[in-house]
């Protein structure tokens, strides 16, 4: 058994002193308010900016900090999206508990695939995250009568607290989505400034040795795996309710994909990377929306390269390279 | 009814034959440097539209256009190697999984500008047409063609891995890399020419899959789970492995949509990551 204890000493103020919030933080969230009053007739695009940010920050936690690399974690955003609008169908509508449900959901998902997770590495452990992800989708498209195949469900959800009906232009949605992103932002802050996610990123860098050290390694990472799964969980229940429909969408590659390159495009291991990444890819696909997909990711494409060959760590790592240097 | 299942096993291990051609460059080149290429199946894309112009625009013989491109993928698969690729060697997984996917994604929507999003046919000559009859049963003529050019480019490999002064460098690689270039081999310019070859492999692998599953920009993407299938399985740098794996996912495949077509692509993923639990390296892996 494993006791609790206090901790105390230069290490404990050390976790507290990164702990702390800053101003730049203060001043991001209160910019995240702005889309409000300045671009109403964006809700719909920032509510799905949000919840793809909260997708990106869940996949954040185990590939940034514990370095598992996933291909498949639209697996459990399409579970989450899936368990709340079964739920919807069948007459229960009410949203907070649909967001329970669905991380319950993942989360059980989540801790049954955590023990082939923590066992594999390398190439088998791409391999296992693609295949567990493509199995559920061929799963979900088996079994139409609860999923509803190719159509897709769609549903009936009932005010939010019981006040907040889902309008058409997205009020409620993005106020929504953005209470839980922030909710998300700060459990998953309070995670990583812990010893736990030191744990996490010592794992990330050196495998061989954070056992050797008496670090029990495989109970982290499925532990962290099971918050990731019930996180991602939630941003897809978010999907399904404040759209009112779910689709087999919600569990393909190409989401695994795209939540992939948002995370990468804004820097990982950094949790604002995953939202500073879900706001340029989706602002830039709205505005390139004219363009046939095709071509949207030729540039994808490229942007991917560029950051790979020239800018490692995404935009937050440039940025935080230029800061450094420019304080020297 | 056992005649049935004969032609469609038969079908399914020339499709099987098909992805073996598909991957095996892969399987070696990965076991050789650890480099995570999953723009592999695009070099196999670049054959099959290699040998749609060659046919169409040069008017060439299909046979001709099959060493074409071979040729062309392997030549521009090595021109990004030595100049993109190389860096990324001590990179790690993620960035490798993250330039390589990247160039699938320029070169499908690349593909697709140039030529369209639509399927690309090809005349097959006359004499790979139609069927050949055993007693009574009906083989196609194109999948028996599959079969042998497999059979043959397996054994050309094996011969060469096995019984060329080249092929014993490239296992020295393979087993151990410091050691080998503690022994004064290049490993780099080594490294450089398998790779050449794999793609190129891959080129004809795609060139040839254009009858089979047809050509289209996504063939990169959608033949890439295939061919990663294929290499985990397998195991990395094992011919043999190569071989047996693609041999089994072709069977799998083909008699599983036939005979039970709603849960034929659920039962290979469950196989595989079954399969890969148990046997991480894969069937015949080494490390």
């Amino acid at each position: 058994m494993r006791t609790e204890r206090a901790i105390s000493g230069p290490a404990a103020t050390w976790l507290k002193k990164r702990n702390r919030i800053s101003t730049v933080e203060i001043a991001f969230w209160l910019t995240t308010l702005l889309p409000f009053v300045l671009f109403p007739s964006y809700l719909s695009l920032a509510s799905q900016i949000a919840i793809a940010a909260l997708f990106a920050l869940s996949v954040d936690l185990v590939l940034g900090y514990a370095g598992i690399i996933t291909l498949g974690h639209a697996m459990f955003f399409g579970l989450g999206a899936y368990a709340a609008a079964v739920l919807a169908k069948h007459g229960w509508g009410e949203p907070l508990t649909g967001l329970l449900a669905a991380a319950l959901i993942a989360g059980v998902a989540g801790f049954v695939t955590s023990f082939i997770i923590v066992r594999v590495q390398h190439l088998a452990l791409i391999m296992i995250t693609l295949g567990l992800g493509l199995l559920t989708y061929e799963l979900a498209n088996s079994f139409s009568s609860i999923t509803g195949g190719t159509d897709g469900l769609s549903v009936e959800i009932w005010p939010v607290l019981g006040i907040f009906d889902f309008d058409l232009w997205g009020y409620t949605a993005y106020g929504y989505a953005l209470a839980a992103l922030f909710i998300g932002v700060l459990a998953a802050r309070r995670i990583v400034n812990s010893s736990f996610g030191l744990a996490l990123t010592g794992i990330r860098e050196n495998s061989a040795r954070m056992p050797a050290i008496g670090s029990v390694y495989r109970v982290h990472l499925q532990k962290i795996y099971v918050i990731s799964a019930s996180m991602a969980g939630v941003a897809g229940a978010l999907l399904a309710e404040t759209t009112g429909t779910v689709s087999l969408d919600t569990l393909s590659f190409q989401r695994s994909a795209d939540v992939v390159v948002m995370l990468i495009l804004g820097g990982t291991g950094r949790l604002y990377g995953g939202i500073i990444g879900a706001i340029i890819f989706l602002v830039a696909r709205d505005r390139l929306s004219d363009l046939n997909p095709q071509y949207w990711y030729f540039w994808i494409g490229l942007l991917l390269m560029a950051i790979v060959l020239v800018m490692p760590g995404g935009v937050l790592g440039g940025l935080a390279r230029l800061f450094q240097r420019n304080a020297k | 009814m056992i005649g049935n299942l004969i032609v469609v096993l038969f079908d399914g291990f020339a499709f099987g034959m098909l992805l073996f051609v598909l991957s095996v460059g892969l399987s070696v080149t990965l076991g050789l440097m650890n480099f995570t290429n999953l723009a592999h199946c695009a070099f196999g894309m670049l054959g099959g539209y290699c040998v749609v112009v060659a046919m169409r625009s040069l008017d060439m013989p299909f046979l001709l256009a099959l060493p074409l491109a071979f040729i062309i993928a392997a030549l521009v698969s090595v021109a990004f190697e030595r100049t993109i690729f190389r860096r990324l060697y001590r990179a790690g997984e993620l960035n490798q999984v993250l330039l390589t996917i990247g160039l699938v994604f320029v070169a499908a929507a690349s593909f697709a500008y140039f030529f369209g999003t639509g399927q690309q046919p090809i005349v097959l000559p006359d004499y790979l047409q139609g069927s050949v009859e055993i007693g009574t049963l009906r083989f196609g003529a194109y999948r028996i063609f599959l079969v042998v050019m497999a059979l043959l480019i397996a054994g050309l490999l094996v011969v060469g891995l096995e019984h060329t002064r080249f092929g014993a460098r490239i296992r020295a690689a393979v087993d151990n890399q410091r050691v080998a270039q503690g022994l004064g081999l290049d490993v780099d310019s080594i490294f450089a020419v398998t790779f050449a070859l794999g793609s190129g492999l891959a080129g004809l692998g795609g060139a040839l899959a254009i009858e089979i599953v047809g050509l289209d920009p996504s063939f990169g993407f959608h033949y890439l789970v295939y061919v990663l299938i294929v290499v985990a399985v397998g195991g990395l740098g094992s011919i043999g492995g190569s071989f047996v794996a693609a041999a089994l996912l072709g069977i799998f495949d083909v008699t599983g949509k036939f005979f039970v077509p709603d849960i034929g692509a659920f039962l290979i993923y469950l196989f595989m990551v079954v399969l890969l639990f148990v046997r991480p390296l894969g069937l015949f892996g080494k490390r």
